[in-house]
Parts: C-alpha cells; structure tokens; sequence
C-alpha cells in the first residue's frame, strides 16, 4: 500500500512538471510574444517602434534567453509565484486562485449531475424489464453526447431565461447562476458516465456469479445494487477521474456563454494574449486538480477491490 | 440580485403568455412618453469584453476606454458634431506659433475624489506620470511622442513644451487617455491602478469595484460640478451607479436587454440590430472617427510594387455591396481613409466609386491577361496577394471573403489569413505582408502620420522625403484649422490617387437600448458618454 501510495505520488508530481515545461516551450513557440499582444490590442493598433518594444520586454523579463527565463519562472513557480499578467498586471496567481471558485462551484454541481443522470440511467436502463425503456435510457447517452455544450448552454438560457424568466442567464453570484451552466456541463460527462456504467453492468449481469445470487434467493434490486454495481464502479471510476478533469476544460465553453468569470475565461484571455504567467499558472493548477482527483480515485480502487493494491503492477488506465 | 423572488417565479410561469404581451405593450408606451431627464438608479450596461485595465491613461480597447472615460475629466473636450475643441477643467489656453508649448488656464474649485484641488501642479504631475509609464500608456505614448516638460506657472496656470510640433496635442488634450488623475494616484503602482486601486480622478464617476470578467461598478461623484462646457446639463450625473456587464456572447447579451436583465448593451452585431427596431427599444449610433477599416498596401512586395495594381484594386471592391449584405445600414462604405466622423476629413467618394470596368482597363493597359482560372497572369506572375487580418472586428472574416469575390471579378486573387492579434503585430513589424486589415479610432487626422510617416509606421514601405511625408509633416505643425486644412486634404488625397490603402468602411458603434434608458450618448471618439444617461 506504501508503495503504491508513494508511485502514485511520484508520477502526480512528474505530471506537473511536465505541464508547467510543455506549456512553456509551446508559448515560446508561438509567433510574437505578451507585449506585442498587449500593444496590438488597442483600437490605436501598434505604433510602437522596435526599440520601444524591445525595452517593454525587457521589463517584463521576456528578453533574456530561453533557458534562462525557464529556470527563472520554475523556481519561482515552486514558490507558487508565477509572475504579473502582461495583460492585465494583476498577480497571476492571484488571478487563478480567485477564479477557481467559480469554477469548482460549476464544475462539481455539473459532476453530480453528470453521476445522477447518467448513473440513474445506466442502473434504470439495465434494470429495467421493460424493453423500451431500457432501449430509451440506454440511447441517452448517444443523444446527450452529439450535442454541442455551447449550443446546448444558449439553448436553456433562451428558454429558462429570456422565456420563462426562470433563472438569470448572467454573473456568478448566488447558486442560481451555477444551475444552467452545470446542466449545461454535465450532459457530455453524464453520457459518458452513463454508457461506461451501463457497458459494465451488461457485462457483470452476464457473469456465473449473479445467476448465483439470485439461485441463493436474493432480490434483483439486491443483486443489481449489491453485487453487480459494485463490480461495475472500478471501470467508471476511472473514467469519471479523467472526464472530471475534461470538466476544466468545458468550463471555457459555459463560462463564455453564461457570462461568468473563472478559469476557463481566463485561460482563453491568456491564451490570445499569450499571456504566459497566466497561462502557466492556469495549466499548472489544472494539472494539480487533475492529478488530485485522479489520485483520489487511485486510492479509492483498494477500497473496492483489495486486490489492486496487492498487485500495483497491473497495468491501468 | 437577480428580481424575481422564488413564488414569483411559479407565477410568472403560469401567467406567462399574458406576463409577455403586458410587458411589451408597457414598453412602447414608456418609449413614447419619456419625460425629462431624472436622477437615480441603476444603469445596467452590457458589453462584450472585459477592460484588461481600467486606468485611462494606460489603456486603449475600446472596452476599457468606455470604462475609463467616466472616471477622468480631460483638460478640453471635443465636439462630436464639429470636432472643436472647447473648454473642459481648461477655462483657455494659448499656443505658440510652431505648436510647441500650449498655456492652459484652469478653472476654480475643480477637486479629485481624494478632496485634492485639480491645479497647475497636479496636471503636471499627471503628465510627467503618463511620460513616465513608457509604452505602457498606449495612446498617450504617442500623443506626447515630443513631450518635454510641463510648467506650474501659477497654481493655476500650466505650461506643457514639445520638443517638436505637436499640433495633435490640443486634440489630444481632450482624450481620455490624457485625463487628469490626482497625484496621489502615483503613489500606487500602474498595475495597481489598472485594477482600479488608487485610481482617483476628478470625473462625474468613481470607481466603486470590479469583479474580474464579471462587472465593473462606479458610482456618482457627489458634489461634482466642473462638466464639460459640452455635456448637456451641470452638476452631477444623474445615474446613481453604473453597472458594466461584461457578456462576451452577442445572442446572450442582445437576448439579456430584450428579457430586461440589462437596460442597455453595447456592441450589437449586425444580424441582431433588426431585434432592437420600432418595438419599444431604441439604438444609438455612430461611426468612428480616424482611420477606416482598409487594405493597407506594402508597395515593396510582389504584384502590389505596380501602382495600376492597387489602383485597380480600389476601384474593383464595391463598398456600398460590403456594407448593404455583410453589415447593416447603421455602417457607412469608406469615402476617404478617415472617417467621415474625423475633423478635416475630405469626402473622396468619386475616386471610391465602384468601377470595375476602369478597373480591368487599368490591368489590361498594364498587360496583365486574364489566365486559364480568370486570374490574370504577367510575365508568369500571377494578379495575387495577401491579406492578414485579426478578428477584433467580428464581421471581418466576412468582409474579407466577399471583397476577395469581389475582385475576383477584375482577375485579382485576394489570399485571407487570419493570425491572432499577437502574430499581427509581429507580421506587421517585421514588414512581411502584403495587405494589411484594420481600423484606428481617433478624432483628428493626424492619425494618418502614425501609421503613413515614414518616421513613424510606414505600413506602405515608402522612401522618406517622399510627397506624403511633406505633407503629413505641415499639418501636424499648426493647430490653425484654416491652415492645417490643405494639408490634411492633401494627404487624404495622395493615400487614395496612390492606393497606398484601399479604404472599405466605417466601423460603428450600435449600442442598444431599453425604453427606460435615456441619452447614452457617444463622445467625438465614439466612446460612451454617460453623464447625461438618465433612466425612467
């Protein structure tokens, strides 16, 4: 267990580090740099020399060489100091910590969502006697996942808030702002919650072992809830880790549509802007909650099957 | 926050087809019957970006300028209709005879919000300040590009000296970009004041807070009394607070002010200006001034170094076409590289005119033949060129496409590529273009030499000494309209009769509004104006 715990460790602390690397080669990268995108952005476009320039870059340290400027930015990044947005000049850190909440608020209603419907639906559908309803339940996934999010988010603002009045269609105050956009997250992540659940619960339905069950006299709803489901949680809790992660990332999605602020909106104004302290800052923060989440639902395996942690040396996901 | 209580909400849905015809039918009659202007409450204004920096002097998107405006008074203000300047926190001024110090006389009683007098001193200390901030003052950089020192004459009287002629500067002086802030405000950092700490100016508004990507609110400045000689009313503004929402999805902010969560949005996109017609809402419009949105021509690359080429080139796009099927009737086709909003502007529609015919004479006589593919071919060269663009402008990818059909007509290829606005100014610096896409916005013609000088821009590549250079030179040295006129004219006119530029059309700024707002009115740069906004 010690050692598992501490592998899983080793590879979150590796998977930071090459994000936070990764991201920088990737914006160096890029053609023209943050004080280019920063002078570009006005309505005066640049009348900037080359020199002027040169000197704007010189005091945002982007002029020195590229090892250099790495090194620089990691060390301090270790102190959890990832520079001054070019953009705006506030605390880059502080831009992301204030964000988060927003974020997390959105992302963790749409994760519950996302594990009600979609598995409501998979245990429905495939426990179920009635053949059209389990057809019906079972096809939701296929349905929720074709739809466009950003699509799908003007959609229940047009209805629930220009039409019905029913909920705000703005901001990030109050939980009622955080209704429609988790909705509107929640139904990819769902559908893919819902059909690996189902796919496993198929699977486990066909195994000796539930015949056995139900011979020795226990009820279906013993045998589904008790038994099968229980088998069929590893599978899903896997990809739940990796789609909770994809949820960050839908949140640029929701955020611009719903209008409200977090890390999403951010990372897309850092991007433009090749904003790299933002952008540093966002992507390390993802990884984190990325690799938080995954680590979680590594240690949640033993806990459901002993085995695992006896034998860390089969490979998964 | 948001109006409606829980209970009110079932109801609402139950008496929702009734709830929606009571409300439009209260709408038109409010619209109609609007009264005078009263003072109170909230005014709740969507716009599409959020301000990077709210700190006037160092910022230049428009999102922020609408912002910043509120916050500062200038030293004169500019009328939007005549483009003169007049007397703001200046009661006067004097100008010496090459425009190089300017003597301004300020008026009584004028305080910052921090309670300190807006003298001689504190002007001084502003603009020593926006000197001081190098590039990061984007616009007021290059307005005080000749900036030498500022004098306290008396506490109040100011001398500001040029090192060069610098007749933009008077101009210049009634932008916000060189609004006045208190000289306590320097004691904070410039990042500080982009987030509005220590911003303290002496405007009809004071900054109240900010949510990052969310809402900016500023409040009332209470005791105000030393508005613009142009505002229409004195005293105080009459909204109590003004709330800026920051809704980056057109389809949602147009769809917020039609359901009532917002009372006025900025930015209407073309497709949905129809929604805000004759049904109890109202539009405010108006084009901006300074450069038009243009094909700026490098005359040193391939087909474009052939004069005919780019005459040729203006003559085969169809303005009135671009702005009648990919924008709406509030825009206005290009009649002169400045805006027909810009001081001195010289109408130049004849030589505009769509002219495809002259256009194929023009290659014709120039011997290029129209090839297998109707692009036309000389020497084995083929009739084709690029265009970088950003797509600041939204419509912008579509005006491309359809001046790329329409010189398609005359056998010219016309290549769009989109960069980001980062790689832009990269490709725009190191001179590898073709044609380059965008606007500026600025209230005077001398935004012509930042981008025309060869001592400044030089977008066209061209030699110095050159004609154009002479003349941009001779109107930047008089503030004398009567003598600075010829000038200006001839520069617009040269730019056109070479094609350095195709001038295509004029952005403009819709802002839509509710029937209880009133009198959200635009500045001579086309930036929001707010004092006189009053709500029912």
């Amino acid at each position: 267990m010690r050692r598992y715990l501490l592998r899983r460790v080793g590879q979150a602390v590796f998977v930071l580090w090459a994000a936070f690397t990764l991201s920088f080669l990737i914006l160096y990268l890029l053609p023209g740099d943050a004080v280019s995108a920063k002078l570009a952005s006005g309505e005066a476009g640049s009348s900037a020399t080359p020199e002027q320039l040169a000197a704007a870059r010189a005091e945002y340290g982007l002029d020195s060489a590229l090892p250099v400027q790495y090194l620089k930015r990691l060390v301090s990044a270790l102190h959890g100091d990832f520079g001054r947005s070019v953009a705006t000049g506030d605390d880059a850190t502080h831009m992301v910590v204030t964000a988060l909440p927003p974020t997390l608020a959105v992302t963790g209603l749409a994760l519950l969502f996302a594990v009600v419907f979609g598995g409501g639906s998979a245990f429905l559908g495939t426990f179920t006697r009635f053949r059209w309803l389990r057809q019906a339940l079972l096809s939701l996934p296929s349905l929720a996942i074709s739809l466009p999010p950003f699509w799908v988010g003007l959609l229940l603002i047009q209805f629930f808030s220009f039409r019905l009045r029913l909920l705000p269609a703005l901001g990030t105050q109050g939980f009622e702002t955080s209704i429609l956009p988790a909705i509107t997250l929640a139904l990819p992540t769902g559908a893919i919650i819902g059909q690996v659940l189902a796919k496993s619960l198929a699977t486990q339905q066909a195994e000796p072992y539930a015949e056995i069950a139900a011979a020795k006299g226990a009820s279906r709803w013993r045998v589904h809830f008790g038994h099968l489901l229980r088998n069929a949680a590893v599978p899903t809790l896997t990809v739940a880790g990796v789609v909770a992660g994809n949820l960050v990332a839908g949140s640029v999605i929701t955020e611009t549509a719903f209008s409200r602020d977090g890390v999403g909106r951010i990372t897309a104004a850092a991007v433009t802007a090749q904003d790299v302290p933002v952008v540093q800052a966002v992507i390390v923060l993802a990884a984190l909650v990325f690799v938080v989440l995954n680590l979680i639902v590594d240690l949640l395996y033993p806990l459901l099957d002993p085995r695992i942690a006896r034998t860390p040396e089969v490979a998964r996901g | 926050m948001y109006p409606l209580s829980r209970a009110r909400n079932a109801a609402a849905l139950l008496a929702l087809p009734v709830l929606l015809t009571a409300c439009s039918a209260a709408g038109t009659e409010q619209a109609a019957d609007a009264g005078p202007p009263k003072p109170g409450g909230t005014l709740r204004l969507g716009i599409s970006s959020a301000p990077d920096c709210i700190d006037p002097q160092q910022t230049a998107t428009n999102a922020s300028i609408n912002v910043a405006r509120q916050l500062v008074d200038s030293l004169t203000d500019q009328d939007p209709k005549t483009g003169e300047i007049k007397p703001w926190l200046a009661e006067k001024w004097e100008i010496n005879a090459d425009s190089t110090a300017f003597t301004f006389h300020l008026r009584p009683g004028a305080t910052f919000s921090d309670g300190s007098p807006v003298d001689a001193a504190a002007v001084k200390t502003s603009f020593d300040g926006i000197k001081a901030l190098g590039t990061k003052a984007q616009l007021g950089y290059g307005y005080l590009a000749a900036y030498k020192t500022s004098t306290v004459v008396d506490p109040r009287t100011v001398r500001i000296e040029f090192s060069s002629p610098s007749a933009q500067f008077l101009q210049a002086s009634s932008t916000m970009s060189l609004g006045v802030l208190a000289p306590a405000a320097f004691k904070k950092t410039p990042e500080q004041r982009c987030q509005g700490t220590g911003l303290i100016g002496s405007g009809p508004f004071v900054f109240e807070s900010l949510k990052q990507n969310q809402e900016i609110v500023l409040a009332k400045r209470k005791g105000y009394a030393w508005g613009s000689s142009l505002f229409k009313h004195q005293g105080e503004a009459y909204l109590d607070k003004i709330d800026y929402k920051i809704v980056p999805e057109p389809g949602v902010r147009t769809g917020s002010l039609a359901s009532g969560q917002l009372d006025a949005a900025t930015d209407i996109q073309p497709v949905d200006e129809p929604q805000f017609k004759g049904n109890g809402f109202s539009e405010n419009i108006r084009p901006n001034p300074g450069v038009v949105f243009n094909l700026h021509a490098n005359t040193t690359r391939g087909v474009l170094t052939d004069e005919k080429v780019r005459q040729a080139v203006l003559k085969g796009v169809d303005r009135t076409e671009v702005v009648n099927t990919v924008l709406t009737a509030s825009y206005q086709p290009a009649t002169s590289i400045l805006g027909s909003a810009t001081p001195l502007y010289d109408d130049l529609s004849q030589q505009l005119a769509y002219d495809q015919k002259g256009a194929a004479a023009l290659l014709d006589g120039d011997g290029w033949a129209p090839g297998p593919d109707g692009i036309r071919v000389k020497n084995g060269q083929k009739l084709s060129a690029s265009v970088v663009f950003s797509p600041v402008f939204n419509q912008n990818r579509s005006v491309l496409e359809l001046v790329q059909q329409q010189l398609r007509k005359i056998g010219f290829d016309l290549r769009i590529e989109q960069h980001t606005t980062a790689e832009t100014t990269q490709i725009q610096l190191s001179g590898n273009y073709d044609f380059l896409w965008y606007n500026v916005t600025r209230a005077d013609p001398d935004i012509l030499r930042g981008q025309f000088s060869t001592k400044a821009g030089n977008r066209s590549k061209l030699t110095p000494g050159n004609p154009l250079d002479v003349a941009l030179d001779t109107q930047s040295s008089t503030v004398d309209n009567a003598k600075r006129k010829p000038s200006a004219d001839e520069v617009q006119k040269l730019i056109v009769d070479h094609a350095y530029a195709v001038p295509v059309f004029e952005l403009t700024q819709v802002v839509a509004l509710s029937s209880q707002a009133h009198a959200v009115d635009f500045e001579a740069s086309s930036r929001l104006q707010l004092f006189d906004a009053w709500l029912s």
